[in-house]
């Protein structure tokens, strides 16, 4: 999108996160990992009407980590990050529309 | 002063001295490329096209008997088929290939091996999928497949034998295999117009036909993977006797049906958009004009394409889906009629006032905006399931998508074909013949489809192979059958012009309609490296701006370009050595990969009846496809 | 044999073709391979969203068992109990989390490649360099998930569920084989980078190609952690 023709320089003169950053991220991880499991062992929680739910924002917590920290796209470029949240918001309002479509949720 | 600089064709060819069947089995070349899309999909219109003749013909007259049901039922499965994914998409591809690149100012697409991959993929998938009709073994269950009618259940034992009929079977591996090649391209052509537009050429300068396209590929990555998941499950109920689309095990006969459209209805825009984008190519060459209002129509485009992928269950209102969804998916069409409305009036206003001249691209583009205004009408009539309901799948429908997709698609492309025939090939299409076939054309269209329309409303299905006299449908029936031979000898004169004109056509030079896109800055047919120079862009009409710098039609861009030299046109032909431009080495390696991934797939077609065998073939495919790629990819590029 | 490795060296082993980068300027600096893989990447976004939705349309649906979370006894008082083995796939997910970790680390270690290593750097400081280490440590985590995906396949097998038994195990095994055959081209393309590495060294030049084999793993891990939630805990 630039107008002069720039030289193809590589895509990281931003700042990478470093390894100490890459291993907590493995331990937070981990620990959300934990704690889904052990949910699911507790009786009173899996009747609970917010297990679910809850289930489903720590997955997507660690979704969103392993993308914004491993697949570093919190440091990169935005139009790779164009490239996913479009498609990504396609598919999941896809999921959405079907489990509707299908009666697994209602409005 | 093109013309003259450019004495012949010839002489410009003859910079790219390589020829013979080696240099086009082995070729990276996007121009080539497109070349080979544009004669195989050509070849494939032809047989779709016959297959629509001999539809036809059976339902000239009540109760004839030219065709059995079951050859009828193949013809018009492969009818659409082979329209929809062998003749029209790779019609799209061909341009995608030939000028994305020349009209972002780039030598070639991002990646050139992967390009050749595409194509050969799309052969053998096409001829997978076309060769049984020769042997009375054709997909039989209509272009959209519907499970659980195309589960082993009720696709049929062939007579006397207790093994499966394998019509669907081809259908299923020719799909899957044809949308491997549409997702090879998309990743690069993606890549292709992100990343090797020429300096200057900013998004919102690139010319509209690269903008639709872009869209489209958009589409292609998403709209693909459902469908193969969608024909993955079909294909293990087949061969492996899962129960995805087994009703007797629980199956919800409407999963196939929602993947399906989910793909489906974003299709209809991969296939109408690039004929958009053509039009608008060639509208604002003849009116003399900028295209009005290029913005929104950028915009509308993104919209189309946006909202093409939340409209999808109105093909299926007639199954019960229940008030609140029926709403829903009717205010969805409805509001998708907004954007491709506007892009409507902005051609009509490119028109207005315009220096137009009636060249046949232009009389075919003209044609493309009053018959996709039709069929975009009963597209919207569709749109309300009450009256949706009284239409599904009778000939009304079938009149509709004939508008749209004849009336729109076919129509841009044959205005595609004879705005660039001069540029890929060097001659221009001769233009007595090519307004014989414009006119004949356009009558034996409405001819064949709008009598349809009657014939529908009175309540004659799709898909019956013959029908009872005294219904009042006979009359529009015999019409469209006069129509469709029409259409026979308007295509004829097409087919004929078309080969003439590579040897004995006028003379084109590099920029022979005085159009405004980087594309005809450059020699006709154009060397193997495009520009010798990668020019510099100032604004959305470069050759506009350099032709008359005070005319301003693009009031965003600088008046001039930045540097005028980049875009005179080459009066000398070079080689890409001479010049010292890389060029990638042919290769026959994605040829090669192409070939396994096809026989991987025969072997699969096989396994269900002979184990031993099908597993042996498969396994050799994928052998030649994992070693074919290792090969591939560890060989440099140029 | 050398001019074998050479032209490795020259080839990406990416997935893709190896495009002009290396030698042409591009509009927006970056790699053509890298943006193709973002590309991709979108588009499994669809496939795999896809093979979910029909698992879970289907979820319940199955008339005969044996079901994924609740016991089953069939006509002939046969009693099927729940399938999903959680601790297996617990551990499983595990595995597949720290080859993530592995992967970025030995992205990290192509780029610090050629880099002085800091006085008094301790092991781990020095074992961060070391890329071989790395590739090779997530290719075998890799495989450890197939061999616990192997083992969850022939246990639910012998336990009675076929991809033809209901339309759990069709869905089941066709979303998880899926997923399983994703981890195996990864495997696959990280032992072709791990036996570059070996052969003539990856360099940090050499980083975009590390890159997008990284940004594909990371990718077939976020589908894991998608269908563990989806699939083995919710209920």
């Amino acid at each position: 999108m630039s107008h002069d023709h720039k030289p193809a320089e590589p895509s990281h003169e931003h700042s990478h996160p470093s390894g100490a950053t890459y291993l907590k991220v493995a331990v937070i991880l981990t620990l959300i990992t934990v704690i889904e499991v052990w949910a699911y062992y507790i009786p009173a929680l899996v009747s609970s009407p917010l297990f679910n739910p809850s289930l489903l924002i720590m997955s997507a917590a660690k979704f969103a980590i392993v993308v914004l920290f491993y697949m570093h796209l919190k440091y990169d470029h935005k139009l790779f990050k164009a490239l996913f949240t479009g498609p990504l918001i396609v598919a999941t309002g896809t999921i959405f529309a079907l489990l509707f479509l299908f009666a697994k949720i209602s409005l | 002063m093109a013309t003259l600089a450019t004495p012949t064709p010839a002489a410009v060819a003859g910079s790219d001295a390589k020829s013979g069947l080696w240099s086009w089995l082995a070729t990276t070349d996007h121009k080539r490329i497109g070349t080979l899309y544009l004669w195989t999909a050509l070849a494939f219109f032809l047989i779709g096209g016959l297959e629509a003749v001999m539809i036809r013909t059976q339902l000239a007259r009540p109760n004839m008997g030219f065709v059995s049901a079951e050859t009828y039922n193949q013809l018009f499965t492969m009818h659409g088929t082979t329209m929809v994914f062998l003749a029209v998409m790779p019609l799209s591809a061909a341009f995608f290939n030939f000028l994305i690149p020349l009209q972002i100012g780039a030598r070639d697409v991002a990646f050139p091996r992967l390009n050749a991959f595409s194509y050969w993929v799309y052969l053998f998938g096409g001829i997978l999928i076309t060769l049984p009709i020769l042997f009375q073994a054709a997909p039989d269950g209509g272009w959209f497949g519907y499970a659980p009618l195309s589960t082993p259940a009720y696709s049929g034992v062939a007579p006397g034998s207790s093994e499966l009929k394998m019509n669907m079977d081809f259908w299923v591996a020719g799909l899957q295999v044809l949308g491997v090649s549409s997702l090879a391209a998309a990743f690069n052509f993606i890549t292709t117009i992100i990343n090797m537009r020429a300096p200057g050429m900013t998004l919102m300068r690139m010319p509209m036909f690269t903008w639709m396209s872009f869209v489209v590929q958009f589409l292609l990555i998403l709209a693909f993977p459902p469908i193969t998941v969608a024909l993955v499950f079909l294909m293990m109920d087949r061969v492996f006797g899962t129960t995805f689309y087994q009703v007797a095990a629980g199956a919800d006969p409407l999963l196939w049906q929602h993947l399906f459209w989910v793909f489906g209805h974003p299709e209809v825009y991969i296939l109408i958009l690039p004929a958009f984008g053509l039009v608008s190519e060639v509208l604002p060459t003849f009116s003399k004009k900028p295209l009005f209002g290029y913005n929104v129509m950028v915009y509308s485009g993104i919209m189309i394409g946006f909202l093409g992928f939340g409209v999808w269950a109105h093909h299926m209102f007639s199954v019960g889906m229940g008030a609140v969804a029926d709403s829903i998916f009717s205010l969805m069409t409805m509001l998708i009629a907004i954007p491709t409305g506007v892009k409507i009036f902005n051609w009509i206003a490119t028109m207005w006032s315009g220096e137009i001249r009636f060249t046949v691209p232009m009389k075919f583009a003209i044609a493309l905006i009053a018959m996709f205004t039709i069929g975009g009408i009963s597209g919207v009539m569709h749109s309300s399931p009450p009256a949706d309901l009284q239409q599904t799948d009778t000939y009304f429908v079938v009149a509709h998508f004939h508008y749209v997709l004849f009336g729109g698609s076919i129509m841009g492309i044959f205005a595609g074909i004879y705005f660039y025939y001069p540029k890929i090939t060097g001659r221009f299409l001769d233009e007595r013949l090519g307004n014989v076939h414009f006119w004949l054309n356009f009558i034996g269209m409405n001819l064949t489809f709008f009598p349809m329309h009657f014939s529908g409303l009175l309540g004659m299905p799709r898909r019956i192979y013959t029908y009872d006299a005294g219904q009042g449908w006979d009359l529009f029936n015999l019409m469209a059958t006069y129509g469709t031979y029409l259409l026979v000898v308007a295509t004829a004169v097409f087919v004929w012009n078309f080969v003439r004109s590579r040897t004995r056509g006028a003379v084109a030079g590099g920029d022979p309609w005085q159009a405004a896109t980087l594309e005809w800055s450059i020699p006709s047919p154009p060397p193997e490296y495009n520009f010798a120079k990668i020019p510099t862009i100032g604004s959305r009409y470069p050759l506009w701006d350099l032709k008359d710098p005070s005319w301003n039609a693009d009031p965003s861009g600088h008046a001039v370009p930045s540097d005028p030299s980049d875009l005179q046109e080459e009066t000398a032909s070079h080689t890409a050595k001479a010049l010292g431009i890389p060029m990638p080495y042919p290769t026959a390696k994605p040829l090669f990969t192409a070939i396994g991934l096809v026989v991987m797939f025969g072997g699969l077609l096989l396994f269900r009846d002979h184990h031993a065998v099908g597993l042996t073939i498969l396994l050799t495919g994928a052998a030649m496809l994992i070693g074919g790629l290792y090969a591939w990819l560890t060989s440099p590029l140029e | 044999m050398a001019s074998h490795a050479a032209a490795a060296s020259h080839g990406a082993v990416a997935g893709h073709d190896d495009g002009h980068a290396h030698h042409h300027h591009t509009t927006t600096g970056l790699d053509h391979r890298k943006i193709a893989i973002w590309a991709f990447i979108g588009s499994e976004c669809m496939l795999f969203a896809s093979l979910i939705s029909t698992y879970l349309i289907y979820k319940g649906k199955s008339l005969v068992g044996p079901f994924p979370h609740t016991e089953y006894v069939d006509a002939a008082g046969k009693v099927f109990t729940p399938i999903l083995d959680i601790p297996v796939t617990s551990a499983s997910t595990f595995v597949l989390l720290m080859s993530s970790l592995a992967m970025v680390l030995a992205l990290q270690a192509v780029q610090l490649k050629g880099q002085p290593l800091p006085a008094g750097a301790g092991w781990w400081t020095r074992a961060q360099r070391s890329s071989q280490l790395w590739l090779g440590m997530t290719a075998l985590l890799g495989a450890c998930f197939l061999g616990f995906q192997a083992y969850e396949f022939t246990s639910f097998v012998r336990e009675g569920l076929t991809l033809k038994t209901n339309l759990f195990g069709s869905t089941f095994f066709t979303l998880t084989g899926f997923h399983g055959a994703h981890v195996t081209v990864g495997v696959l393309w990280l032992m072709s980078l791990l036996w570059i590495d070996r052969t003539r060294g990856l360099t940090p030049k050499d980083e975009l190609v590390v890159d997008i084999c990284a940004l594909y793993w990371h990718f077939v891990d976020v589908v894991w952690i998608a269908i563990f939630t989806l699939i083995y805990l919710i209920q």
